[in-house]
């Protein structure tokens, strides 16, 4: 394989693998920029996937599984506003409580409904997001650079895929473009102006967090029945904090955001193709590095190494009149 | 209580009551006023006047009572109705997004639609309009945070009008404006009110109630005690009924006698957390035995000269020296061991910790003294007899150091950080806004022991934006307008002179 | 009429409250149960049989019980500087490599009890290692320290799988794990204290570090209370706008905060490390160190509360175990289960019920 070969193949794995932080991402803009800290993605993500496998793999139709994903994911989503918003909770306790709650109820119903060990039945192909074949892919193939980036990289990919990156101009227009997003960003940065403007600070934020669950839905559903076929233990991995990560490293703005999952998937990528080729002089270069660079690029961004990442100014703080 | 009036009322409160726990806010009460009239309420930190105001903005609802708009009963349940009914209030914190502009403020919950675009131009127009017919001249487009004080509160107004406020209230609104600022705010006011607005003025200060209001209520202690045409009343009675007994505005002192500097500040610059320049190459020296006072509106410097001599902020250059030791840049940690004392303008935040019991906080700064504890350890026993030593001196009531600070009043609050800083026999003292939100009995009190510590040979710079207090206690007085010491004066100086130099007027 | 800014007795704020909200936590957790089509009740009767019906269980519970007073203290010496240590996780893992490397040098040559003070410091000093560098972030640079902490635990996963498959490893053998340490390198257990009691310490761990854990509790007791290093702590995580009035340096607090707190959940891995296995494993905290949030807010950050809350765990832990050998069906994941709805409800829902208790309360008061 040439190197060009290589370069089409990381690029395609690492389009799939950001995928699921590019949705969670996401839904952590929003609730973030609305003044809600979401350590709870994580815990999102575990349990849309389990729901959207449970549901595709009983009822055999994906758009279903994703229907489940979503609902669930909003659910929890409603939890944590119910804590965080209306009884004015420790945010990142309601999202520690919440993630420990997912992991914890998608192996107990995964193991006393399919009694495999936690993982969810094989999930038929119907009740999956298959790779949609663009027309013209197969016609490119042959044709020098364009073609196979074409054929391989940006066709073949299921439909969550595109729905992903489509996310992300359509979340810039909600932000910036309409009213909604408008009283968004405020009530991240001063909930009083919002209130003494005649909008609920509360209802503007549990609409915040709706739009969280949804979008988190996607993420997990993305990860149970598109790219794979089962729920499987524990299968987010992690990746919830990895988008929270891509998140402040984005400055909390979409396209930046877009950006920073795609380094992160291209990072995890490449881990893949690494292990166990070696570089000159350092030699094998061990798994575990790769494994720990998202996490330590984020302490970095976060140190102003590279640049001020200046967060929502309400960020975590639950909003009460002043008496 | 209501006047005689031609005029239809624009608002009438009959009956208002509120509780917050064992707190009676609110008692019983009753005004009118009418429209197209600019109407003052008066009263002390704590008589209740911000809580009406919240009633009557939708913010609190009130136990008890009805409130009529334009003759019509009205259910005021939240800020929307309130707006709806025609209301718009111009807080004392400004509730302004800090990173949007000036339109965006403005547009914020009247945004005309859905999507954002057919609301700018709108907005826009409509911004330009009210600029016009009143004088609130602001760059649409500037951000917030860049902007002038004076400007944010001018979008605060635009923002009330913009959503067709006939009856705007304004809650304190000239403690962050230059007397130049607030002259211009009252033209806007009078202006709104000729062509038929209603605009309640919120204020303590007795001076602005007579240049601007026709109709003034006062308030005491959650009631509403008299209402009065303002023509026909004088500052001494507004005074009298404001705490209900004769006032003495002056504190009985004797001569001072300075003797050696103790306090040295030269060519003092020092920046606030956005780099702007808040205090501009001051210098000025205070001697022992004697007190000099900083007057000058909020905001033109003083709480930063007053962080930095404390040791809170780093200055960005200049030097100062406490008895001939150089100061600039120490912790204040080191500067207490200096001989310095300080007694916060924030006592809220600074100066206590609220959840802390009362003897914890009459060791706040000191608590690495040898006294209250040998080594890494605390001693209670020896905390706790000091606390309630001077809890006997100063007259503490409760008289209770187990006590969860935030349980006492406003002015026992005070006297325990007074008693604390000055029990340290310090040799110098500085102190911001002694008296904010302390009564009567408590402002006597205190003003009594700055004026001893004076008399035992302190150096003492007072910080207070009460011209009264600032004239009542100095032996001089020097004024700061715009990050700069602008004028010196003895302490006998009148009012116009200090008003028109804290009003950037040359001496 | 606002509730509020009614105020309490003591007894309903810190008896009443957490207890209702403990109460609902296994509500619901039981809903759970009835819906995998098992007897809540009859599960709860076993787990707590198998917690503390015999001297084997009680040791069991003990054992968790340790491991989770260290990460409660660790959880809650940060809390009182106003700090949210999320690390404890990765700090009690790079705490047992602190204690591994002593107990690997020293075990041939030395007994257990002149191995342990360097163990204990070996492990302290890793945790606190572990913290410097989310604490140095958020001293100078004001990065958060949720977020590094998180960070953190994923790194030091990262690193302790590197260690323990390429360094560490037994040549010839699959574990990724360390041979096992010698008596000199272990904690002995403790038979004579359940005997005390009538019982049979069994198969139950439950070692020495049951009693350096109770010391700690004494000791951060005195931390936060007696000295005033505990006061400058205390003052800034109420207001540090107080404690910079009142001189006690930011950077300074946070850092020494941080390394005491990367300690003690360093002090953890003494527990399973030398107490247990004998060995340096991977993923031995096995979520100790989050339950050591749960524990800490669950005993109000008090060193008294904190033993309760942690011997309630610990129960949980033990009973959760021997209830999956009656009811397979009931997995040790439904104590995670558990143990969320109990941060949920003790943690951020903390207040849920406070409006109708305060108005039964004036009820019955005739307030």
């Amino acid at each position: 394989m040439d190197y060009f070969d290589i370069f089409i193949s990381i690029l395609g794995s690492a389009i799939r693998l950001s995928i699921p932080l590019l949705f969670t991402a996401l839904a952590g803009l929003f609730s973030e920029r609305a003044g809600i800290f979401d350590i709870g993605l994580e815990g999102k993500m575990l349990a849309s996937a389990f729901a959207s496998a449970c549901v595709a793999y009983y009822t055999g139709n994906a758009w279903a599984g994703l229907g489940a994903g979503i609902l669930t994911a909003i659910v929890f989503s409603m939890v944590h506003g119910f804590a965080s918003i209306t009884n004015r909770g420790n945010q990142i306790v309601s999202g520690v409580a919440l993630n420990f709650v997912a992991a914890g109820l998608t192996i107990v119903l995964g193991q006393a409904w399919f009694n495999q060990g936690g993982r969810t039945g094989q999930v038929p192909p119907e009740g999956r997001f298959s790779g949609i074949v663009l027309p013209g892919a197969d016609m490119m193939r042959d044709v020098p650079i364009i073609g196979p980036l074409y054929a391989n990289v940006v066709s073949g990919n299921n439909i969550l895929t595109y729905i992903a990156f489509l996310m992300v101009p359509v979340s810039w227009w909600v932000l910036y473009r309409t009213r909604f997003g408008l009283r968004l960003r405020a009530v991240g940065e001063n909930p009083g102006a919002v209130d003494t403007a005649g909008i609920s600070v509360s209802w503007l934020r549990y609409r915040a967090l709706i739009v969280t669950g949804f979008l988190a839905g996607f993420a997990g559903t993305y990860l149970a029945i598109a790219q794979s076929a089962a729920f499987i233990n524990n299968m987010s991995a992690g990746k919830g904090y990895i988008a929270l990560a891509a998140l402040i490293f984005a400055k909390w703005k979409p396209v930046p955001v877009m950006f920073a999952c795609l380094l992160f998937g291209f990072l995890d990528a490449f881990a893949n193709f690494m292990q166990g080729k070696s570089l000159p002089l350092i030699g094998e270069v061990p798994v575990q590095i790769f494994q720990a660079l998202p996490y330590i690029l984020t302490c970095v961004l976060l140190a102003g190494f590279i640049g001020i990442a200046r967060p929502p100014k309400a960020g975590g703080v639950p909003y009460a009149k002043e008496r | 209580m209501s006047l005689d009036s031609p005029k239809e009322p624009a608002i009438e409160l009959v009956g208002i009551d509120k509780k917050f726990g064992a707190v009676h806010a609110n008692r019983n009460i009753n005004l009118t006023v009418a429209k197209g009239s600019i109407h003052g309420i008066i009263g002390e930190n704590g008589a209740g006047k911000s809580t009406l105001m919240s009633i009557l903005y939708g913010f609190y609802h009130a136990d008890q009572g009805e409130i009529r708009i334009f003759g019509k009963p009205v259910a005021i349940r939240d800020s929307q109705t309130a707006i709806a009914s025609g209301i718009g209030m111009v807080h004392q914190h400004f509730m302004l997004v800090e990173n949007f502009t000036v339109l965006e403020n403005v547009m914020l919950g009247a945004e005309g639609g859905q999507l954002l675009r057919k609301g700018v131009a709108t907005a826009r127009k409509e911004l330009k309009r009210l600029e016009d017919d009143y004088g609130l001249e602001v760059d649409p487009d500037a951000v917030i945070e860049e902007l002038p004080v004076g400007s944010q509160q001018r979008v605060e107004i635009l923002k009330a009008l913009y959503r067709g406020a006939e009856i705007l209230i304004l809650d304190e609104p000239t403690g962050v404006l230059t007397p130049a600022e607030a002259d211009h705010l009252f033209k806007v006011l009078r202006v709104l009110r000729d062509q038929g607005k209603t605009i309640i003025l919120i204020t303590h200060k007795l001076r602005e109630i007579m240049a601007i209001t026709d109709t003034v209520s006062v308030m005491r202690r959650g009631e509403m005690v008299a209402t009065r045409r303002t023509a026909e009343t004088t500052v001494e009675e507004l005074a009298e009924l404001m705490v209900g007994r004769r006032v003495l505005l002056r504190v009985e002192k004797g001569g001072a006698n300075p003797g050696k500097v103790l306090l040295s500040v030269r060519n003092l610059t020092v920046k606030d957390s956005r780099g702007v320049t808040m205090v501009d190459d001051v210098s000025f020296d205070v001697r022992a035995g004697e007190i000099v006072g900083i007057a000058g509106v909020a905001g033109n410097g003083q709480s930063e000269l007053l962080e930095a001599i404390a040791g809170i902020r780093k200055p960005a250059s200049g030097e100062i020296f406490i008895d001939g030791q150089p100061a600039a840049g120490i912790d204040p940690a080191g500067l207490r061991d200096l001989g310095l004392a300080h007694i916060p303008e924030d006592r809220h935040h600074m100066g206590l910790v609220l959840k802390f019991e009362e003897y914890e906080n009459s060791i706040l700064g000191y608590h690495r003294d040898e006294r209250y504890g040998r080594g890494a350890m605390l001693d209670l026993d020896a905390i706790r007899k000091d606390a309630e030593e001077k809890i006997a001196k100063y007259d503490i009531r409760p008289p209770n150091a187990r006590l969860r600070t935030a349980n006492f009043s406003g002015g026992n609050q005070q006297k325990i950080v007074v008693a604390r800083e000055i029990e340290r026999d310090p040799k110098m003292l500085i102190i911001g806004q002694p008296t904010r939100g302390v009564d009567i009995g408590a402002i006597e009190f205190i003003h009594k022991r700055i004026i001893e510590m004076r008399d035992a040979g302190k150096a003492v710079l007072l910080v207070s934006v009460e011209l009264d207090e600032i004239r009542s206690l100095s032996d001089r007085i020097l004024v700061m307008f715009a990050g700069k010491v602008v004028g010196e004066k003895s302490g006998e100086a009148g009012e116009q002179t200090l008003g028109l130099m804290m009003a950037g007027i040359a001496a | 009429m606002s509730t509020a800014s009614v105020s309490l007795p003591a007894w309903i704020n810190y008896g009443v409250i957490p207890l209702l909200n403990l109460v609902l936590a296994f509500f619901f957790s039981g809903l759970v149960v009835w819906a995998i089509g098992e007897n809540p009740f009859e599960a709860l009767q076993l787990l707590l049989i198998g917690a503390l019906g015999r001297g084997e269980g009680i040791g069991f519970t003990l054992f968790y019980t340790t491991s989770f007073i260290f990460t409660g203290l660790s959880v809650a010496v940060a809390i009182h500087a106003g700090l949210f240590n999320i690390g404890s996780e990765g700090q009690a893992y790079l705490g047992g490599l602190g204690a591994a490397l002593v107990a690997l040098s020293l075990d041939h040559y030395v007994p257990w009890y002149v191995t342990m003070p360097f163990a204990v410091i070996g492990a302290a000093l890793f945790g606190a290692a572990c913290a410097a560098i989310p604490a140095w972030l958020q001293a100078k640079r004001g990065s958060h320290i949720v977020i590094t902490t998180i960070m953190f635990n994923f790194i030091v996963s990262s690193l302790m799988n590197y260690v323990l498959v390429r360094l560490l490893i037994v040549p010839g053998k699959m574990a990724p794990e360390t041979r096992t340490f010698l008596e000199g390198g272990q904690l002995p257990k403790l038979d004579w204290l359940i005997a005390l009691f009538g019982g049979r310490l069994g198969a139950a761990p439950l070692n020495f570090s049951f009693l350096i854990a109770l010391v700690m509790c004494f000791l951060v007791w005195v931390l936060i209370w007696r000295t005033k290093l505990g006061y400058e702590m205390r003052t800034l995580g109420i207001s540090p706008s107080a404690a910079s009035y009142a001189g006690i340096r930011y950077a300074k607090i946070v850092m020494i905060t941080m390394l005491i707190s990367g300690g003690l959940a360093g002090m953890m891995a003494l527990n399973p490390v030398m107490g247990a296995s004998a060995r340096l494993q991977i993923e031995f905290v096995g979520g100790a160190g989050f339950v050591g949030i749960a524990v800490s807010l669950m005993g109000r950050n008090h060193p008294a509360g904190i033993i309760l809350a942690a011997l309630l765990f610990g129960i949980l832990y033990q009973g959760g175990a021997e209830l999956s050998f009656d009811m397979p069906r009931i997995t040790r994941d439904m104590i995670v289960v558990i143990q969320g709805m109990v941060i949920l409800f003790a943690g951020a829902l903390e207040y849920m019920l406070r409006p109708a208790i305060v108005r039964l309360y004036q009820q019955v008061t005739g307030k």
